[in-house]
């Protein structure tokens, strides 16, 4: 499991968890963001942040700071992704 | 028509789902648009002719992805839909619109308007882009699960308009309900006992939906705006949301986990057919690219910029040019009564000229920025800015408006209106007079070309410029982030961006608004304008001591000055002993530790309608007549040799290098346009915001010019 801040451009994952207790998860699983949707980073802003992910057919934007408490379970196959060096 | 209440039908769906566009298919040009009260949302309603002359009302509520209210804008679609504004009772039928592309994300909010137990019309819009896509979807399977009327329509191209009419007439007299979802026994009991207790503490009833937003959401918005207090509420939604953890769920999630569980039945076999890849992700892939991503969007930031800033300028001339042919049209058949003609001709027709030539800045502005809304550029915008705005609690879709600042506040203003979030909203507002317009220029350029340039040589002249250009945005940033971080208690949505499907924007929709914004601007901060004009034309022109002026005029004649320049003299002493005149020699110990002397604080304060007029009020005071500009040698030459005439500097010029200095950032930062003033009180929703922008940069203002001086006299 890791968070969705760390995946690159092209992962996906399938969503595990968030914080619940936050309204901008409520609005994410409102647009369909529930447990088990795969959830794919499709781009980074040019400056590094929002990132861009598709689910459930929308693209949304969302900060670095919000998406570090998503939790997604990333396929066997693709790399564990490591946090970016500073 | 009859003065009978007409029926009444709310509009609501997804932001980006042609809802605006339906709307305006539906109801033409039967418009009225205005404000809820107490908050800064448009209120939008049109009279729809459902066919044979039978009449409804719609009333377009804002776009939202769920009833779960965290900002203003979702608060006002709750509160309508359940009449609870004074005055508009519920309304008798909802009608859905959603995206025929994202139907599934679509009926999460189907599902929770079905909570409200009205009658309900879906419709599935943008028909023509799901059939371009090989995307299917059998109207008649869905509507017989949900249990209502569904129909499928292409709003941007007019197809199935007549089905929308004719369910909308059946909605109205129809005994049919949206299924609701099978709630789970721990979650029904526990809204229901929400809605008691609830219902006991504020002596109001509490239907059942309102209970399931106090209940399931995470912002209290809902829970504040029934003014149930927390010490109350508290208890009781921890007791309910435990008795729905003790049945295995987590209470803000089981909301959204039941519905998508029941929506994913009902639309199973509904919709069919794959999705081929949009042009929207090709486009995207070039126009958000990592590189030329930036390279595209400043061109079309400069194009914006170019458009407000330099094409405006042909009708705003034009503007003038009538304004002024308007006068001359008017002024010789009031020569007989010179009060009559100063005020028809410098109060009326110059206070309406004043707002009147803002009007094809914010034309042109409100044409572009539509058109970057529509076809979703807008959103991509605020993407790629982001992170640049975002730390100081504004955010990507600041952007526009900042830079529209930049020619003039006033479009930049009402452009915030395209932020969704609150906080950002008003503190772009609030930052927007910061940026340094163009009329500012002109008092720019006069002190540096009349002064640094001569001086110090044309490199540091540009210097100069440019230096004034960033000195309102090195201001703005610390008092936005100290606005949003501290004074606006105002709750920030959630960044939460889409980026919806690139699409031709429907030019009358786009001009449209356009209209709308510009009338609004007129109704409301025109009168304000003009208004304001009228009270300084008052103070300048009033008492008028002709006796006084005609011996100035006598005496520089009889010392051999042109006529031209005797009656320039007497103009002076006109506006010397005038109100304002008197009001600046009054208030002059005030601007005196920045070094301003008496006739620069005249100009100071007459300029405070609109900052442009200190060139033609400095030309008055020095006594070369009203029609000076910022280019004119005789004035430059008129202040390089204005020396103090009492006090302890008697004989040095005024006209040093701090007071220079202290009255350009005196300019820079100084609320000084009744404009603005007018149309951010228009925008936040009351005078408050607009008085604490005023004080507020007239304060920063004078402190800037007296720490400026005072720095500069003790350095120099």
């Amino acid at each position: 499991m890791v968070s969705l801040s760390l995946l690159m451009p092209g992962q996906s994952g399938k969503l595990v968890s968030l914080n619940t207790e936050r309204p901008v998860d409520q609005r994410l699983m409102a647009l369909g963001l529930i447990p088990g949707m795969v959830i794919t980073v499709i781009r980074r802003a040019p400056l590094g942040d929002p990132v861009e992910f598709r689910f459930n057919g929308v693209e949304i934007c969302l900060r670095l700071q919000e998406a570090a408490e998503i939790w997604v379970d990333v396929a066997a196959d693709c790399p564990i992704p490591r946090p970016p060096q500073p | 028509m009859s003065a009978a209440v007409l029926p009444r039908i709310a509009v609501v769906g997804n932001p980006n789902t042609g809802k605006s566009t339906l709307f305006n298919a539906l109801t033409g040009l039967r418009q009225r648009v205005g404000n809820y009260p107490g908050v800064t949302v448009a209120r939008k309603s049109g009279t729809c002719d459902l066919g044979g002359g039978k009449l409804v009302e719609l009333m377009d509520l804002p776009g939202l992805y769920s009833l779960a209210a965290i900002s203003p804008d979702e608060q006002v679609v709750m509160d309508v839909l359940l009449g609870r504004y004074q005055g508009t009772p519920a309304p008798d039928a909802v009608l859905v619109v959603c995206d025929a592309t994202n139907l599934l994300r679509n009926c999460f909010l189907v599902s929770q308007i079905a909570e409200l137990g009205l009658p309900v019309v879906l419709v599935i819009n943008q028909a023509d882009v799901a059939r371009d896509r090989g995307i299917e979807i059998d109207v008649e399977k869905l509507a017989e699960r949900l249990g209502i009327s569904v129909a499928l329509v292409s709003a941007w191209r007019g197809e199935g308009l007549a089905e929308v009419r004719r369910l909308l007439d059946a909605a109205l007299t129809t005994t049919q309900r949206l299924r609701r979802v099978a709630w789970p026994k721990a979650v029904s009991e526990a809204v229901t006992e929400v809605a008691t207790q609830a219902a006991r503490d504020t002596g109001r009833t509490v239907p059942e939906v309102l209970a399931q937003r106090l209940l399931f959401d995470v912002a209290p918005t809902v829970a504040e705006s029934l003014g149930w207090p927390e010490q109350a509420r508290l208890p009781v939604l921890k007791a309910a949301r435990e008795r729905i953890r003790a049945a295995g769920m987590n209470p803000p999630a089981a909301e959204p986990l039941i519905h998508y569980a029941q929506l994913r039945q009902d639309l199973e076999g509904v919709v069919c057919g794959s999705s081929k890849p949009t042009k929207t992700a090709a486009v995207d892939r070039l126009l958000l690219h990592r590189g030329l991503g930036p390279v595209f969007f400043a061109a079309i930031m400069l194009g914006i910029f170019w458009t407000v800033f330099a094409l405006a300028k042909l009708p705003m001339e034009g503007i003038q040019w009538a304004v002024d042919w308007a006068r001359g049209v008017v002024a010789p058949s009031l020569e007989t009564t010179p009060v009559l003609q100063s005020l028809v001709t410098d109060g009326i027709i110059g206070g309406v000229g004043a707002f009147l030539v803002f009007l094809p800045q914010i034309a042109f502005l409100f044409l572009l920025v539509g058109i970057l809304e529509d076809s979703g550029y807008m959103a991509r915008a605020a993407f790629i800015m982001d992170r640049l705005f975002g730390w100081c609690g504004l955010n990507g879709k600041s952007f526009v408006p900042l830079l529209s600042g930049y020619a003039c506040a006033i479009p930049g203003i009402l452009a915030t209106r395209t932020i969704e979030d609150p906080r950002a909203r008003l503190a772009t507002a609030f930052a927007v007079p910061f940026m340094s317009c163009s009329a500012r220029f002109p008092v720019y350029a006069l002190m540096c070309s009349a002064f640094i340039g001569p001086w110090y040589g044309s490199g540091w002249e540009s210097i100069a410029m440019v230096g004034m250009h960033l000195v309102g945005l090195l201001v703005a940033v610390p008092v936005t982030f100290i606005l949003t971080r501290v004074v606006l208690k105002v709750r920030p949505a959630p960044f939460v961006l889409e980026l919806p499907r690139y699409q031709l924007p429907k030019m009358r929709d786009v001009l449209w608004r356009v209209w709308q914004s510009v009338a609004e601007f007129i109704r409301k901060a025109g009168t304000v304008i003009f208004a304001l004009t009228i009270i300084i034309w008052v103070l300048s022109y009033f008492p008028r001591d002709l006796e006084q002026s005609a011996e100035v005029k006598n005496q520089a004649l009889a010392s051999g000055a042109t006529p031209e320049r005797a009656d320039a003299l007497a103009q002076a002493a006109l506006v010397e002993n005038s109100w304002m005149g008197r009001m600046g020699k009054g208030l002059q110990p005030v601007f005196d530790p920045a070094g301003f002397d008496w006739k620069l604080t005249v100009g100071v304060l007459a300029s405070f309608p609109a900052r442009e007029v200190i060139v033609s009020t400095l030309g008055i005071t020095y006594a070369l007549g009203e029609e000076v500009g910022a280019d004119s040698e005789q004035l430059r030459d008129a202040m390089r040799s204005a020396t103090w005439t009492d006090g302890p500097r008697t004989g040095k010029p005024i006209f040093t290098l701090p007071t220079i200095l202290a009255l350009m950032v005196f300019f820079a930062l100084c609320s000084q346009c009744g404009s603005t003033v007018a149309t951010l009180a228009q925008e936040s929703g009351g005078w408050k915001w607009a008085a604490a922008s005023f004080v507020l940069m007239t304060t920063l203002a004078w402190l800037a010019a007296v720490s400026v001086y005072q720095l500069g006299s003790a350095l120099l």
